[in-house]
Parts: structure tokens; C-alpha cells; sequence
């Protein structure tokens, strides 16, 4: 069980060619190499920490991001994550959702694309950012146009908008929320709400 | 949370009812297990189920889902009769002492001034006498009959150990238990925290469930102390967060409201939010109102808002009715909406009556999804079989989903339920396309400023006019709007007492909410969270972990809004002289010239004792047991029953549900009646600890740990009627069905109710049409489509079902 003899030498804080010098003295000719190739470098070694706070409950416990670039296409990843043993609240510990987070990063059913379903189709179609910004916000600004109400039925200024509505998300930053809260608020739009009342 | 998690650990006694911190948050439950093992605190569970909190409590006592009020006013009941309370805190730092004017009256469960046909009461009744000096007039011996102690008194009379055993089904002597244990905590140096969360909410009275507690927690004295307060364990990163910068129909950011439609200017406006002092010499922080508004009024539209224009007033949209979601949903089924958009959303799993939800998405003309996930909502119109019966083609709304990024690639802040604005940052790069959401925010306003720019159209003003002074606009960067958030100075101000200073710098950031003013010189978009991003830098981003005090306040991590306070309401740790009723556990305390402690104190520093009361949020400077017109269903908490329940309800038969709860004409038909054959057992929803919402169900490992829908029966009910463990069951409500494996625990056990059996069938939330896990259904497939009378929050956690075993599907 080569694989195994040089792992633990490895633990042991061995260096890759003291192990396969040791078992090349004991006779196995040319097998240096071929051990030295088979131990990965240690995971976490060339990674870039980064703290974060779990984006579940609302215990905020601390996380922390081990990420590499991508040898494919260059972007940085998470390959790991663990609870901050710093925090005050989680003290290094998750839960089991916690722990289960970089399946969550990387899970198959991220969206990564503008997708797009036409009236009646049976699927979706994807489109370009351009397309899809630029569709909503002529969709947004017709609909505005119409139904927009600046004066109720007594002659009172109310300027409210009552026919699209926005779902903000309780995931999202206090920064995410602000800038959302100026966007929907300033387009008069009432059929506002988040996760807190639901 | 008035207080925090690491707080939990100086508590004596631990009650959790409504909640279930073991399995929804067991790292903060952490702090319970801490209490227990260095201070030697109890532990009491109050739940239908027998929970995991419930296992490692010191004692369990089961409840009736939806019957939170009666076991309340039961407990509070018995601390009257028994002297349990309080009594120096309940005389100096609560209402209990104001007298009530003449004309109020309440008589089987109904308070005067109730229209039925408007379904409200005329609130005028329940106000204070109100004295030739223009303060309440108080008695503060209690021996007047209309004194708020006195009328408390009697209307918990009704509620004895027996008549709590008859709508809880706890049995007396649980109840009593439970009651003398938590009565303890009278006693001024015992502390009881209270930790809830959706099963207090999720109620068509899920307001006053709440109000309940926190009037219990007044006569015990527990409020504002270390270890002690109301502590909503809050269910999303940031809920707390997204509250507090106000994004729901009624709000502007830090708790400043909207105005109504009849509220047609600036002056009106102010009158009913100016708070008054109810009583000498009290603060009323809200009379500080007008600064917070006008600073946000600047921080939205900089320039544009001037006093000639009541600070762009008309900017506002003005409200006839509130749009809660319900609402939306009800005006999208009716045909009344064209557009939605779901940032983070999955209204189609977490919205009541799925069969309406389908219906009124379908009659949208566009929907826009922006989440990280492919979510159910995203396809509503897409045909998953019995999991999502729809016919495509017929369904004629547009669709987009834009790709957002989750936490791993975004930076900024979230606020936990500690109010701890804790800031993050990215380690990753978006997956394919995907955007932050506040890159889309800006492209889309982008987009319609310059088309309103170029093309006119309805009321351009505010879009225009909103400020945007972001290095790049295409892209604001997180800590520019945290900046933002913070507030800033527009003009320099003067130092009234020396002109050669300056006050405010222009240009600057405000140190603190208390430097925000009214005439226009600063900006501030969330008053609340003044403080959190100064001069100094970004507060949010603190990671000293040091506990000097050793009370888990750790000022110097994060910050804590307000002001970077720990513990709310923490003048009421001390007594009238200011000193802490339990020097071992001192927040704050008076050194005879100022407050000081081991946390910000919640009153001005150099406030003397015995004159400004501990609760300055409110006109009367202390904790209110009545409400004179916060609350449309009473000034105390009255029992009502769910709007489907088993039994019709012992205080009045004649009355469904919560008298004044919102119900639409369409959805009454769609409900059960009490006591009904065809759905006879009592549902309830909730979170396993294994996922979140509907989240994990794309991770693989938590679809590995739980991977299929299931409901959970007890043994009686499932030999009642020949279900196997394991077995195939059809639930079944007046609003649809779903099909489920059987879990029959010992979990759940059947109750009495009123002489009748009460079987109670639990439904977990977690399963969709998309991610890892097998696809199943969720509860909002049964729930009804009502919310809470206050706040319009979906009664998820108390409905009526039927239970068959089915034939399993063929494999």
C-alpha cells in the first residue's frame, strides 16, 4: 500500500523525496518519482482565506472562504469552508447546513445565464444581459406609463405605482437593500415587500 | 432580539415556545447549552412537537398550535394571583399605573368599539385619561379600578390552569409547572429569556402571541436585563436587516413610515409622528422624527428635496391600503397586476394556497427572478408533473431569470438577529454571467432614467432626481453605499456655542444618528444604522473579539445598531436609583454623574435617575402592558383560534379566527369550519435542522441527509388509521393535496381539546421541483390564505387537514 505509507510520511511533516528515497533504498528502483507525483500538495496551501458570515439563519456565524483560481478558466473558487473560530457567536462551529455550504456554491443549479421564457413556451431560452435589462426596463416603463396614479380619485397628490410589485430578499446585503429600496421606491412603486412579513 | 446570542449565557431560565433553536439555529442555541452548564439555567419547552430543543430541555410541556395567548395569560394569571411579579419594576418602568378613561369595556372577547362589519374596533376607548396638565393620569398606589394594573387583572382572570388545560390541551399540572418555574424569575436578580420565532408569528394573531410574552416579561421584570428580553430568533441572514432599511410596502428605512393618502402634506404628516411626552419628563425619542426623515429625503434626492418642497415630499408614493404580500397576490389573481419581480424570492413555495399562487403568476404579463438558484418561481409555468401541474402553453407571462451571486462572491453587511451589522467579503468569482444584485439594480435604473429622460412619461421627478454618486455608476461598490447608509454631511454647520467651530464638517461622515438635523445640511439613509460607517471607518468590519465585562456584550465586533448598543432597553437593568437590581450581571449602572457599564447605555448619558424612564421609545417613557392604538386587535391579547381549528373557541363560539384579521371573500370559502369531519386534524409546519427553506434542497449534502418530503403523525393517529411507518399518505385540506411518506413518532402525541381529541399532524417546508432532493411538496400546498390581523403574516403554523394512507407509487 504505497499510497498509504507515503500519505502518513507525509503527515508526519516528511518531505515527498525523503520518502521515496527511503523506500528506493529498500529496493523499489525508479519508484521516487512515480510517489512523489502521486501526493497531492497539501489542499489548503496555496489557497486565499477570506471571511465571511453564513448566509443561512440569522445567527450570523463566521465562516471561513478558502478559495484557488481555476486552472480552466481562471476565476477564483471556493474549495473549502469552515467555521470562523474567531467569531464570538459560532466560535469555529457550523451547523449542518453550515457545513454543507460549498455544495451550495458550487451546486449544479446556480443560474450563470439571463434566461428568458416567451409567452407560452415550454422552456427557457438564453439571452444576453443587453437583452434582457433592456426588455424589462421598457416592460417596467410601460406599464409605469399607464397605470401610474398621481392623483387619487378626491384631486390628492399620491403618486403611487400598484401594478408591478417587487420581493426583496432577506439574503441579500443591507448594502444590496438600499440600493434596491432607492430603485423600486423612487419608481413610486408600493408592492414592496421581504421575507419578514412572510 | 432586544438582546443577543452570546447574551443567552447570563439567563437563569430559558423559554422557548414558538421556536425550536436546537434544529433552526443550533449554533446560537450554543448559548442556551452554555447557561445550562456554567450557570446552572433551566431549560422549558413549550411545542406541539417534541422537539430537539424540547430533548435536552429541563422540562417539556405540550401546547396546542395557536393556543399561545391562553397558556400566556394563564402564566400571567397565575403571577398576579401568586405575587409573582416584580413589583418596584412593574410600579417605576411600566403603564401599569395609568389609568384608562372611562368607556372602555371588554366582554367575551371583544373589546368596545368593535364593528363587525367593517371588522375593526374604533380605538378611541382604549386611550388613557388624560389629565388637566396634559400627561396620563396616574395612580401609582394601583387601587384605581381602571388603572392598567387593575384592568390587566381582570381580563386574565378567565384564563385558570383549567380553562388553559381546556384550549391548550396542556395538562394542569405541565401548565402549573411551567407557570411556577417561570414565576421565579420575579424575583429581581433572576432573569428568564424568552426565544421565539415563526410558531409565535405564522398566526392570524401572531402579533399579540408576541405582546403576550413581552407583557409577561414587564411583570417579571426580565426586560432590558442581561440574560433576559424577547428574542426573536429571526429566520434569514439578513431579515433583520432588509426590516430595518425598510423594504416592505409601509416603509422607509429605520422605522420612519409612509405617509397615507390623507396625509396630503409634510405638516399633516409630522403631527401624527411627533410623539408628544405622555408623562413629565420623558424623552419620546421620536420627537426626533423630523431629522431622520429629512436626512433620508436628502440621502434619496440630495438637491431635489428642499424646505420649499417639503423635502420632496410628493417623491412619496402615498398609501391607501398596504400592499403585504397576501395583497399582491390577491390583486395578481384578480387580474389587477402586470409585472413582479422576485429578488431572492420563492413565493411559490413560500406563499399561501400554491393553487392560488400558480393562478396568479399565470395572469402576470412578466415576472423577473433574480436569485443565485433556479428556483421554483422561476418556472411556475414549466409542467414537473404532479409536483407542478400546468398547462404551458395556456400560461402567457414572459419569464426572466437573471443569475445573481450568492455570499461567497459578494461583499457587504448582513444584520443578525443580535442587530450585529457584520460585514463580509468576497472569495470568488460569479459562476458563467451571473451579477450582483446591485449591478442589475443600476442597470435598470439606468435604463429608465435615460428613457424618461429622453421620452417624458408618467411623473419623471424621482427617478431623475434619485441620487446616484457612485465612482462608477454602472457599478456602485458596497462600502460607497454603506457610507451612504451611515449619512453625511452636505454643508457645514456651526458650532452654535462657538462660531469659530465647526459642528459638522461638510463633506464628512455623521459620527452618530444624534448629529442627523432637519434643515437639510445632512444626508443619512438609515438612521438606525447611523454609526456604523464613520470617519473612523467601517465599524461593520470590527473583529475585536475581546469580552472585558465578560457579559457577551464584545463592543468591538461589528456594530450594533442602535448606536452600537447590546442589550435594548438596558437603563431597566438598574433600579430606580441606578443601580443594577443584580450586581453580578451589571450592563450599566449610574456613578452618580453619568450611566456607564459594560454596555452603551439606552438613555442619555447624564440622564439623573428617577426621571427619564427606561423605555424611551414610547410617549409614556415605560414598558406598555396595554396599548392604547398600536394594535388593531386589542389593547391585551385576547384567545382566538386559528382560522381552521378543531374546536370552536371556549372564550366565544361565535367567533372565526381573529375578528379583525384581513380575510378575502374568496378565501373564507376556502376554509375549513371548526370542528370539521372532512378535515379533522390539526396541521402545523416546520423546519428540519438538516435544510433551509428551500435552499439546501440544491446542496447535496443536505439532499443526502433528508432527501424526501415526509409527514409526521403520531402512533395513535396512524393506527386509527392503519398507516404504516413509512407508508404512503394523502393530505388533504379545503385548498389542496399533497402525497407524503409517513413518519409516526412518539413525537407528536394527540391532545384534548374542549373534550375532544386533537390529532396534530406536522408538515416539514423543504421540498420543490428543483435541486438535489427527491421532488415532493410543501405545506403551502394546504395553508390558507389569511395572515396576522397587524402585520399580515400567513397563518402557516395552524390549519385543518385530513390524513389517508395511499398505495405507494409504483417503483
Amino acid at each position: 500500500m504505497l499510497g498509504e505509507v507515503s500519505r502518513r510520511q507525509f503527515l508526519k511533516g516528511a518531505g515527498a523525496s525523503v520518502a521515496g528515497s527511503a523506500m528506493g533504498a529498500l529496493g523499489f528502483m525508479g519508484v521516487e518519482e512515480a510517489v512523489a507525483a502521486s501526493i497531492r500538495p497539501f489542499k489548503l496551501a496555496n489557497t486565499t482565506e477570506t471571511r465571511n458570515t453564513c448566509p443561512y439563519c440569522s445567527v450570523g456565524c463566521g465562516i471561513i472562504m478558502y478559495s484557488e483560481s481555476s486552472k480552466a478558466d481562471g476565476k477564483r473558487k471556493i474549495m473549502h469552508i469552515e467555521g470562523d473560530v474567531d467569531h464570538p457567536t459560532n466560535r469555529g462551529t457550523l451547523c449542518p447546513k453550515g457545513a454543507a455550504l460549498l455544495d451550495f456554491v458550487n451546486a449544479p443549479t446556480r443560474t450563470k445565464y439571463p434566461m428568458h421564457r416567451a409567452p407560452g413556451a415550454k422552456e427557457f431560452k438564453r439571452v444576453s444581459w443587453e437583452f434582457a435589462l433592456d426588455r424589462i426596463a421598457q416592460l417596467m416603463k410601460e406599464d409605469r406609463d399607464r397605470n401610474f396614479v398621481a392623483k387619487n380619485k378626491d384631486g390628492v397628490t399620491v403618486n403611487r405605482w400598484t401594478t408591478t410589485g417587487f420581493l426583496a430578499a432577506s439574503a441579500t446585503t443591507n448594502e444590496t437593500a438600499f440600493a434596491t429600496y432607492k430603485v423600486v421606491r423612487s419608481a413610486g412603486m408600493l408592492v414592496f415587500d421581504n421575507q419578514a412579513r412572510v | 432580539m432586544t438582546n443577543s446570542w452570546t447574551d443567552i449565557k447570563n439567563t437563569d431560565l430559558v423559554l422557548i415556545m414558538g421556536g425550536n433553536a436546537a434544529e433552526a439555529h443550533p449554533c446560537g442555541f450554543k448559548w442556551v447549552t452554555e447557561a445550562k452548564a456554567n450557570r446552572g439555567a433551566k431549560l422549558i419547552v413549550v411545542d406541539p412537537r417534541f422537539t430537539r430543543s424540547a430533548s435536552v430541555a429541563d422540562f417539556y410541556a405540550p401546547i396546542r398550535q395557536g393556543t399561545d395567548i391562553a397558556f400566556l395569560l394563564g402564566v400571567i394569571n397565575y403571577c398576579l394571583q401568586n405575587g409573582k411579579i416584580q413589583k418596584d419594576y412593574v410600579a417605576n418602568y411600566t403603564n401599569a399605573s395609568l389609568v384608562v378613561k372611562e368607556g372602555y369595556s371588554y366582554k367575551d372577547g371583544l373589546f368596545s368599539g368593535y364593528d363587525e362589519s367593517k371588522r375593526d374596533y374604533d380605538r378611541s376607548t382604549w386611550d388613557y385619561e388624560i389629565g388637566p396638565d396634559g400627561y396620563a393620569v396616574t395612580d401609582t398606589t394601583l387601587q384605581h379600578p381602571r388603572c392598567v394594573f387593575n384592568l390587566l387583572k381582570e381580563h386574565v382572570a378567565q384564563y385558570t390552569p383549567e380553562f388553559v388545560e381546556r384550549i391548550c390541551g396542556t395538562p394542569k399540572d405541565k401548565f402549573l409547572t411551567v407557570a411556577k418555574m417561570v414565576s421565579e424569575t420575579s424575583a429581581p436578580d433572576k432573569v428568564m429569556t424568552s426565544m421565539y420565532a415563526l410558531g409565535w408569528t405564522q398566526h392570524s394573531k401572531g402579533s399579540q402571541n408576541i405582546r403576550g410574552m413581552a407583557m409577561l416579561q414587564l411583570l417579571l421584570g426580565n426586560m432590558g436585563l442581561a440574560g433576559g428580553g424577547m428574542n426573536a430568533l429571526r429566520g434569514h441572514s439578513n431579515i433583520q436587516g432588509l426590516t430595518d432599511v425598510g423594504l416592505m410596502s409601509n416603509l422607509l428605512p429605520g422605522y420612519l413610515t409612509l405617509p397615507s393618502e390623507k396625509e396630503t402634506s409634510l405638516a399633516p404628516y409630522m403631527q401624527t409622528r411627533l410623539f408628544k411626552p405622555l408623562r413629565p419628563d420623558q424623552t419620546s425619542f421620536w420627537q426626533n422624527y423630523k431629522k431622520f426623515f429629512v436626512s433620508f429625503q436628502k440621502a434619496m434626492y440630495g438637491p431635489a428635496a428642499t424646505a420649499e418642497n417639503d423635502w420632496a415630499f410628493d417623491y412619496l408614493p402615498k398609501l391607501d391600503v398596504t400592499y403585504d404580500v397576501l395583497r399582491a397576490f390577491d390583486l395578481m389573481d384578480q387580474g389587477k397586476m402586470t409585472g413582479y419581480f422576485c429578488q431572492g424570492f420563492n413565493p411559490l413555495l413560500s406563499f399561501p394556497d400554491r393553487g392560488k399562487v400558480t393562478r396568479a403568476l399565470s395572469k402576470l404579463k412578466w415576472l423577473v427572478t433574480m436569485d443565485p438558484l433556479e428556483t421554483e418561481t422561476s418556472r411556475f409555468w414549466e409542467n414537473h408533473g404532479k409536483y407542478n401541474e400546468v398547462d404551458s402553453a395556456s400560461i402567457q407571462t414572459e419569464v426572466f431569470q437573471l443569475p445573481s451571486t450568492c455570499f461567497a462572491e459578494d461583499e457587504g453587511s448582513l444584520t443578525n438577529s443580535s442587530r450585529w451589522l457584520q460585514w463580509h467579503w468576497p472569495g470568488a468569482d460569479a459562476p458563467g454571467e451571473a451579477k450582483s444584485d446591485v449591478w442589475i439594480m443600476a442597470q435598470l435604473w439606468k435604463r429608465l432614467k435615460t428613457a424618461y429622460q429622453k421620452d417624458g412619461g408618467a411623473f419623471p421627478d424621482p427617478i431623475v432626481n434619485l441620487v446616484w454618486n457612485y465612482k462608477n455608476p454602472d457599478d456602485p461598490q458596497p462600502d460607497e453605499i454603506a457610507r451612504e447608509v451611515n449619512g453625511y454631511v452636505l454643508a457645514d454647520v456651526p458650532d452654535p456655542t462657538d462660531s469659530s467651530k465647526m459642528l459638522l464638517q461638510k463633506g464628512k461622515q455623521v459620527p452618530a444618528f444624534a448629529a442627523l438635523r432637519d434643515d437639510g445640511t445632512t444626508a443619512c439613509g438609515c438612521w438606525i444604522y447611523s454609526g456604523s460607517f464613520t470617519e473612523a471607518g467601517n465599524m461593520m468590519a470590527r473583529r475585536d473579539n475581546k469580552d472585558p465585562g465578560d457579559m457577551g456584550a464584545y463592543l468591538n465586533w461589528a456594530f450594533a445598531w442602535p448606536a452600537n448598543r447590546r442589550v435594548l432597553y438596558n437603563r431597566a437593568s438598574a433600579n430606580l436609583e441606578g443601580q443594577p437590581w443584580d450586581p453580578s450581571r451589571k450592563l450599566i449602572a449610574w456613578d452618580g454623574s453619568k450611566w456607564a457599564g459594560n454596555d452603551i447605555p439606552d438613555i442619555a448619558p447624564t440622564a439623573k435617575p428617577g426621571t427619564v424612564m427606561p423605555f424611551i421609545m414610547n410617549q409614556e417613557g415605560v414598558g406598555k402592558l396595554w396599548v392604547r392604538a398600536g394594535m388593531r386587535d386589542g389593547p391585551f391579547p385576547v384567545h382566538y383560534e386559528p382560522f381552521e381549528s378543531p374546536i370552536n373557541n371556549p372564550v366565544n363560539p361565535k367567533i372565526k379566527g381573529n375578528p379583525v384579521a384581513r380575510v378575502f371573500k374568496e378565501d373564507l370559502a376556502r376554509m375549513a369550519e371548526n370542528g370539521s369531519k372532512e378535515f379533522p386534524y390539526a396541521a402545523t409546519s416546520y423546519r428540519l435542522t438538516e435544510h433551509f427553506h428551500y435552499w439546501t434542497k440544491h446542496v447535496q449534502v443536505n439532499a443526502v441527509l433528508q432527501p424526501e418530503f415526509f409527514v409526521e403523525i403520531s402512533e395513535q393517529l396512524a393506527a386509527e388509521k392503519g398507516i404504516k411507518p413509512g407508508g404512503w399518505v394523502k393530505v388533504s385540506s379545503k385548498r389542496g393535496q399533497v402525497e407524503a411518506k409517513a413518519v409516526v413518532t412518539k413525537r407528536i402525541k394527540p391532545l384534548t381539546c374542549d373534550g375532544k381529541t386533537v390529532h396534530v399532524v406536522g408538515i416539514p417546508i423543504h421540498w420543490g421541483f428543483m435541486g438535489a432532493a427527491k421532488k415532493g411538496f410543501g405545506p403551502n400546498s394546504l395553508t390558507p390564505f389569511v395572515g396576522d390581523a397587524n402585520i399580515e403574516t400567513p397563518e402557516f403554523k395552524a390549519f385543518l387537514v385530513n390524513v389517508e394512507p395511499i398505495p405507494g407509487p409504483v417503483a
